[in-house]
């Protein structure tokens, strides 16, 4: 077997008295698309902003490709390959579409100690801005403001954003929360799209989604991998269908 | 040289405590309402006014100081009333900004109320005299009046915020402002409040440094910026911080000023020393602020949540 | 680019139409007094167009932008107390030490956010105007006379007034049109997006810091260029060029003006020194029908005035007046 991607070993982070992440130990392999699933609270947005490097866990380490991670910040990271698309939206509501996502791709096209030339005619920093919002199927809303854009157009500039960072590793906060049923049809097929080209940890509360995408689930409760397999091994898993998955909500998705 | 040193360590906890009068309100009114005050200094000014003028008036200097206070918590209020809570929630560029116009229209007004001379508040012939504190330290009554009572008040500060309602809504605002709103709570009579004490705190400030200087015009806006290092030493938010904040930096100041000079000169030759001395002692207290900050960005007491 | 007929266009063209043509109606005139007056609003917009950039574009609300005027007046001071008058060795050097200081007051400030940063700047501002009270060779309190404005071997004359103010309208326009290419492009736009959405900026790749620090050293620098001018133009430097009301000054011209247009803060500056002059002489002439010789009293208390007005922009005008006409004239 060849060296996983992501290495994730003995990862602990507390506040205060909550133990948002309890030793987690769990290796990703390139190409995976790995979901990450488990109640509110168990810590899946933690875990991701522990990755992304915006925390740094207590205790254990990280490695990204072989190299440790652990304590890089998160624009360091961000150079190696590891892009993040946001739970809660977090672009630049003033700047149109295609700014945003242009300004991810300037962060990876050399330095930005360029004070004379203007930025939104470097064609290549445009080229590969509208080629992610193209892929994100948002290539014809580019040059409208972000700010007048809806929050499904909101979560595709987010994914969009990462693409165009160039990542190995792609981290999903939720791309579908709070989406209508054609918006999260559409975020499904997208995600289909983006799997095997990108090593991807998905965090979803869609069910469906995940069981329908993952090629391994890890499943968190109060900060702790309480099972990490395929997704029959998952939905077999009676720890799992206590402690979290109700019986119905398994066999929903099974049928689906 | 002992004896010198004595007092001026007492100077120094008694401008500490000067500032913790300031830095309270600024600090409370900050980590409640999220506002940067800075006309802050100008409810201190105001004060010494009010005390000075009542003073005069009655006749009597406690009844002044009584009248003063109360005339700047009236003031402190209608403040709130008419501007700080129009400013509530908007960005702290727009707090500078109005706060700014603020200190010019109070500034002027005092100027044209009271002319642009200085006023000055006597105290009685009880304080006006030194005691003797320990066998052979005479010190000065009202200075000492000054540590006493705001000890005094940093106690009730303490009790009010901790022990009581009106404190514990002030906590839970403090942390989190849409949970008192739900608790039926009336909250901008409560900020009324607040800044109320904040403004009194302040007016008390001025009443107690105007008998050591005169009151005048301006007289809040320096003091203000100590107290402006005073909270980002403490932590911006905390009353705590808040005190142990201003009596370092009252001390260092006022014992830095009182000392630095001769210390320089043992190290600098005179001329050197002579320059450097009142340079460096005047700057000793940023100087604390920038290593408090490279150490511990968010202050002494960094205050949760923020 | 296309520059259509709004009204913000339109203003921005009339200030610079008065602008240039200011100098031919004073000599028309003979008054020499608008001649002294606008020179020392050109000295201000370029002051306040530095702190624009950081402010407006980076939001980073310095306030104790004044520092950079006090030390870039202090380079001119000092050298030409020390016998050094040549304008080719000054003003770079003032220039310099401007930056200096903006990299050490930024480098510490920087380190926080929001109202930490407001007050981290006002306070490091203090104790550099402490420093400045301080410098007793040069005046301490009192100031220091300058007795020889900059001398550039004969290339620019400074002691000629329309010499001076061209020059001062030159690096305003040069500074307004610098501050434009920079803040569109890649250097500008990481600016922008730390304004923005500082964390976001992190996550896609960006050391958000050094951008900033540069960003500051910059307007440091314009800033003190500022400094330069204002010593020379009133032969004169002293604490009070850096005290902290000072710095509230270049941010009200900023925010009078409009924060995030390029031309803003020239348009702030120009705004609030004509009301300096104009309010005492509206309050003594409106006042007076109405309360007699007290209003000509009361005109000399125009602060009354100008304290709620800044008050009032900040409650319900924040674009500024080049927000105000953008908004009514579409653009
Ligand atoms: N910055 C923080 N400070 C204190 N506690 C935190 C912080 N961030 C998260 N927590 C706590 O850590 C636990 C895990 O939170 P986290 O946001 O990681 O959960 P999650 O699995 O992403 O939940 P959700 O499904 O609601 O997004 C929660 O109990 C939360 O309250
Ligand atoms: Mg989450």
């Amino acid at each position: 077997m060849t060296e996983p991607l992501l290495k994730i070993q003995g990862l602990c982070k507390r506040f205060g008295g909550v133990v948002a992440t309890d030793d987690i130990t769990l290796d990703i392999p390139e190409g995976e698309l790995h979901a990450v699933i488990g109640p509110n609270g168990a810590g899946k947005t933690t875990l991701v902003s522990q990755l992304a490097g915006e925390l740094t866990p207590d205790a254990g380490r990280i490695l990204l490709g072989g190299t440790d991670v652990t304590s890089m910040p998160v624009w360091r990271r961000s150079l190696l390959g590891t892009a993040r698309s946001f739970q809660i939206t977090s672009l630049f509501p003033e700047f149109t579409a295609r700014d945003n996502v242009a300004l991810a791709a300037q962060a990876h096209a050399g330095h930005s100690f360029h004070f004379w030339k203007d930025a939104r005619r470097e064609t290549a920093l445009r080229d590969t801005a509208h080629a992610a919002l193209s892929r994100v199927g948002m290539g014809d809303r580019a040059d409208v403001r972000v700010s007048r854009l809806s929050h499904g157009e909101h979560r595709q500039i987010e994914i969009a954003m990462a693409l165009a960072t160039r990542p190995r590793l792609l981290l999903l906060d939720e791309p579908m929360a709070g989406l209508g049923s054609s918006e999260a049809a559409g975020m499904l097929a997208l995600l289909r799209a983006l799997k095997r080209q990108y090593t991807i940890v998905l965090i979803e509360h869609d069910m469906e989604a995940v069981f329908a995408l993952a090629d391994r689930i890890s499943v968190l409760v109060y900060g702790r991998v309480i099972a990490t397999g395929a997704p029959e091994a998952i939905r077999a898993n009676t720890q799992v269908r206590e402690a979290y998955l109700g019986e119905n909500s398994v066999a929903g998705a099974g049928d689906a | 040289m002992g004896l010198l040193f004595i007092e001026q360590c007492l100077n120094g906890l008694q401008f500490g405590l000067l500032l913790f009068l300031l830095a309270a309100g600024l600090t409370l009114v900050f980590g409640i309402m999220d506002l940067v005050n800075l006309a802050h200094g100008s409810l201190y000014m105001l004060g010494a006014y009010f005390a000075a003028t009542f003073a005069a008036l009655t006749d009597s200097f406690l009844l002044g100081v009584v009248l003063g206070l109360a005339a700047t918590l009236v003031v402190g209020m209608a403040v709130e009333v008419v501007a700080m809570r129009r400013l509530y929630g908007r960005d702290h560029l727009d707090h500078v900004l109005g706060t700014f116009g603020l200190i010019l229209f109070f500034n002027e007004l005092v100027r044209l109320v009271w002319g642009p001379a200085g006023m000055s508040l006597i105290p009685p012939a009880w304080l006006n005299r030194s005691i003797e504190i320990l066998p052979g330290v005479p010190y000065s009554a009202y200075r000492l009046s000054i540590i006493v009572v705001s000890l005094a008040v940093a106690l009730l500060l303490y009790l009010l915020v901790m022990r009581t309602r009106i404190g514990m809504l002030i906590r839970a605002g403090a942390s989190n402002r849409e949970m008192v709103g739900a608790l039926g709570v009336n909250i901008n009579l409560l900020y009324t409040l607040v800044f109320g004490i904040g403004a009194t705190l302040a007016g008390l400030a001025g009443i107690m440094q105007a008998q050591i200087q005169t009151a005048y015009v301006g007289m809040g806006e320096n003091v203000l910026i100590v107290a402006l290092v005073v909270i980002i030493i403490g932590g911006i938010g905390s009353i705590r911080g808040a005190l142990v904040a201003s009596i370092f930096v009252g001390l260092i100041d006022t014992v830095g000023r009182a000392f630095l000079p001769d210390m320089l000169k043992l190290v600098l030759s005179p001329a050197a020393a002579s320059t450097a001395g009142p340079a460096l002692s005047s700057m000793l207290i940023y100087i604390l602020m920038v290593a408090v900050l490279v150490l511990r960005p968010g202050g002494l007491f960094p205050a949760a949540g923020r | 680019m296309r520059f259509p007929f709004t009204a913000r266009n339109l203003l921005i063209a009339a200030v610079i139409a008065l602008l240039v043509l200011l100098p031919v109606y004073t000599a028309l005139s003979g008054n020499a007094f608008f001649l002294t007056l606008f020179t020392r609003i050109l000295i201000l917009a370029l002051a306040a167009t530095s702190l624009n950039l950081i402010m407006g574009y980076g939001g980073m609300v310095s306030f104790g932008h004044a520092v950079y005027l006090g030390i870039g007046g202090y380079g001119i001071g000092i050298l030409a107390f020390e016998g050094i008058s040549s304008g080719f060795l000054q003003w770079p050097l003032a220039i310099l030490v401007s930056a200096l200081f903006a990299l050490v007051i930024g480098a510490l400030s920087l380190r926080t956010r929001g109202v930490y940063f407001i007050m981290i700047t006002l306070a490091l501002a203090q104790m550099v105007y402490y420093a400045g009270v301080s410098l007793s060779r040069y005046g301490a309190d009192d100031g220091l006379t300058i007795n020889r404005r900059s001398q550039f071997s004969g290339l620019i004359d400074l002691s000629n007034r329309t010499v001076f103010y061209y020059l001062c309208l030159a690096l305003l326009l040069g500074t307004v049109y610098l501050v434009w290419r920079l803040i569109n492009s890649r250097f500008g736009l990481v600016i922008r997006g730390a304004k923005s959405n500082e964390r976001r900026m992190r996550s896609i790749g960006f050391p958000t810091y050094r951008y900033r620090l540069v960003c500051f050293v910059v307007a440091g620098a314009i800033c003190g260029l500022a400094g330069a001018l204002l010593a020379n133009f009133t032969n004169f430097i002293s604490p009070a060029m850096m005290h902290w009301t000072r710095s509230g000054d270049l941010i009200v011209m900023v925010v009078l003006g409009g924060m995030g247009s390029v031309f803003g803060p020239t348009v702030g500056a120009v705004a609030l020194l004509v009301l300096e002059e104009t309010l005492p002489f509206l309050i003594g002439k409106l006042g007076f029908p109405l309360f007699g010789e007290s209003a000509a009293r009361a005109a000399e208390y125009w602060q009354i005035v100008l304290g709620p007005m800044l008050l009032a922009i900040a409650l319900f005008a924040r674009g500024g007046i080049v927000g105000l006409l953008t908004r009514t004239g579409r653009d």
